[in-house]
């Protein structure tokens, strides 16, 4: 069996990611979570496969993660995806010190040795201020599509200051200054930078040590890169994959694991 | 004997005869109610109990009453109804379960709690004070507030108590216990007896003895009883029984069998091996208890050693025994060391934790802040900091709470606890600890399907 695969269930989405025998992404794939846990890890799974039209049989193991990671019910293991996107990350971009991740609902600053173990980790608590939440509550006030978010934001000047930490609340905040007649752009960078500082927060709690590298959803969001970049003073890594970073760790875990078993098998033999 | 029947007689018998205690101490309680007969309530922190015994008064302590309805699942009935009356979420939920409890009549899942005849407190928490005014404002109980000097710095002082002012401070909470003594002979009915305290003052003397032996004998690998989970049940039995030859006693019989434990290897996990030393800092997780204590023992996780049983033992842990010679003198020399060791646990504790973890060769250390006390949770990020900056450990921060289970996360929770495991896992194969698993079992793919 030549590969072995990562599936991250996610509270908002699923990604799946197959890789090959010299850990390269042979096929990847990104679906709404919904209600049903169990059939959007199979289903991702499947569509990662069907990317490049690998067969289920040729997947050696499989390892689950995220909060759904238990119900990846055809995986062989389950790893925390704080665990799996330091070794994506660290995979991806070799020098990682810190990894910051923001997801749908929790944002996670993880500190890395060289290779990707954890060293110290830190997340929201309780509350999902300083996620991709909070940038879907402004979109739902400001009646935007969520990918708009980020370019919109760029075109901000002078950002309004966003106070509450609430993301329920933040919805009522930013129809307050649409009411006071700020600019849409304004306001969308003002949301911006109030994720940013409060992630920032996270990462000075478990120490920010060159490079970081940004994984996640909200990856995507360009102009969450460009405030982040700013208020750190670095440039943060940022790849295609940083998505999929959590599936890709996974998918390394899957990958050690299927080469130390076969190490086994060749010591009983040998014995 | 066979070894087999002394393994038989000996392990268990403290869970056992802990929870029989346990039992008897709330029947004694509900007897008291029904009767009407005068009770103080006292707390843990600096709780004078073995004076308050001294007068053979039912001894109430309205933490454990409130833990123990988040222990027995009951928590937010009492909580609920509080809130209603109109305490924000905010306040302490020990207070809110205990106002409750009030308003329902002393009615408890362990029985019925007398109502307070006075009540004696210190400022070793500041919500002690205010808890004392709402049942003198509900009853009239005279409420007797000891004012026990603390640190006068940023630190706790190395040079104390050989420095001059302890003496100082000493004879101002000698002066206020003697103080106090005519208004419990009142309120009791009873003379002082010097003997008798000196009686009971003698039995905390042996209970304390067993209590240290019992936390150093946890050193041994694997450690004999979860610090965490079994601690608090120590804890419990060691504050409602202070003062009795019942507790002295068992904890002198929970000695031997810990001693045996040690002597035969037996650890403190039923199902599995010891894979991992933990300390465990705060107050745990009551609402889910025993599940909060699965969460780390099902990946091999043992709590060596926990600030729980360091800052609410009333100063047991402290060597310091009183002085049968003069009891009252050495009654508050006890109440001012228990006090300010109680306080400094939970504020200062980092330097304690750095010698925790070299004297019980812990792996990890897992600090718990809780919502409703800010005062055990206050530091424990600078203490965390301070410690992954001087020892090689991992160090896990979750937050939840002690009585509100609407703010335990139990998903949150496991998924921060696998990842400490999984953490602790890797590192343990690279340092190439691994007790012999192979290098793929080791790692964090080791944490599968739980």
């Amino acid at each position: 069996m030549a590969y072995a695969a990562g599936v991250d269930v996610g509270s908002t989405q699923t990604k799946a990611v197959v890789i090959d025998e010299t850990a390269t992404i042979v096929g990847r794939s990104l679906i709404p979570t919904g209600a049903n846990v169990v059939t959007a890890a199979e289903h991702a799974f499947r569509l990662a496969l069907d990317d490049r039209g690998i067969p289920d049989t040729e997947v050696g193991f499989v390892v689950g993660t995220g909060y759904g990671r238990y119900r990846v019910e055809f995986g062989d293991a389950q790893i925390t995806e704080i665990v799996c996107h330091a070794r994506g990350a660290a995979r991806m971009f070799p020098r990682t010190g810190t990894v910051l991740d923001m997801g749908g609902q929790d944002t996670k600053a993880i500190r890395v040795r060289p290779g990707g173990d954890v060293l110290d980790f830190c997340m929201n608590d309780k509350c999902a201020a300083g996620t991709g939440r909070f940038l879907q509550s402004a979109a739902v006030a400001l009646g935007m599509d969520l990918s708009d978010l980020g370019p919109a934001a760029l075109l901000g000047k002078r950002a309004v200051a966003i106070s509450t930490t609430c993301t329920v609340f933040a919805e009522t905040e930013v129809l307050s200054w649409l009411g006071r007649g700020k600019k849409i752009e304004d306001i969308l960078l003002g949301v911006h930078r109030s994720i940013a500082s409060r992630s920032i927060s996270l990462l000075r709690r478990v120490g920010v040590e060159a490079e970081v590298t940004f994984t996640g959803g909200v990856t995507k969001n360009p102009a969450m890169v460009q405030v982040l970049n700013e208020l750190l003073e670095l440039e943060m890594n940022v790849s295609e994959e940083s998505h999929y970073m959590g599936a890709l760790g996974a998918a390394l875990f899957a990958l050690e694991r299927m080469q130390n078993s076969r190490k086994d098998v060749v010591k009983e033999v040998v014995a | 004997m066979s070894s087999a029947l002394v393994a038989t007689d000996l392990v268990g018998r403290g869970a056992r005869e802990g929870g029989r205690l346990f039992r008897e101490w709330y029947a004694g309680l509900t007897r008291a109610a029904e009767n009407g007969d005068p009770a103080a309530y006292v707390f843990v922190m600096g709780s004078l109990a073995e004076l308050v015994r001294s007068f053979d008064m039912p001894i109430v302590f309205p933490e454990i009453n409130s833990l123990q309805t988040a222990v027995r699942k009951t928590a937010d009935e009492y909580l609920s109804l509080a809130e209603d009356h109109g305490y924000s979420p905010d306040v302490c939920g020990y207070v809110k379960a205990d106002y409750a409890l009030q308003v329902r009549g002393g009615e408890h899942p362990m029985g019925r709690i007398p109502r307070p005849a006075i009540a004696i407190l210190t400022n070793a928490c500041n919500t002690y004070l205010k808890w004392g005014e709402i049942w003198e404002r509900m009853y009239g109980t005279p409420v007797a507030a000891i004012d026990v000097p603390g640190n006068r710095g940023a630190s706790p002082r190395p040079e104390w108590p050989s420095a001059a002012d302890f003496e100082r401070d000493r004879v101002y909470v000698e002066y206020q216990i003697r103080e106090l003594i005519p208004r419990l002979e009142q309120v009791s009915g009873r003379p002082f007896d010097i003997d008798r305290l000196r009686e009971v003052l003698d039995r905390t003397n042996r209970m304390g003895r067993a209590w240290r032996r019992l936390l150093e004998i946890n050193r041994s690998s694997p450690a004999v009883f979860d610090a965490m989970l079994e601690g608090t049940i120590y804890l419990g039995v060691a504050n409602a029984l202070r003062g009795t030859a019942e507790a002295a006693d068992y904890f002198e019989d929970l000695v031997e069998e810990m001693e045996y434990k040690a002597a035969h290897g037996i650890g403190a996990l039923v199902d599995g091996e010891e894979r991992h030393r933990l300390i465990f800092v705060g107050v745990p997780c009551y609402p889910i208890f025993r599940r909060f204590y699965q969460l780390f023992s099902e990946w091999g996780g043992t709590f060596v050693s926990s600030t729980y049983t360091w800052f609410a033992s009333g100063g047991l842990e402290d060597p310091f025994e009183y002085d049968l010679a003069r009891p009252i003198e050495s009654l508050s020399e006890g109440v001012l060391r228990g006090v300010t060791r109680a306080v400094n646990a939970m504020l200062f504790h980092d330097h304690a934790l750095i010698e925790a973890i070299d004297t019980f060769g812990a792996d990890g250390v897992v600090y718990h802040p809780v919502k409703s006390c800010r005062t055990v949770s206050t530091g424990l990020a600078d203490s965390r900091r301070v410690v992954l900056e001087q020892r090689d450990v991992l160090c896990l921060y979750i937050e939840s709470d002690m009585m509100d289970k609407r703010v335990v996360s139990e998903a949150q929770l496991k998924n921060r606890i696998d990842a400490f495991f999984e953490g602790l896992d890797s590192r343990k194969l690279r340092k190439g600890l691994s007790g012999g698993e192979s290098a793929a079992a080791a790692g964090p793919l080791a944490g599968s399907s739980r």
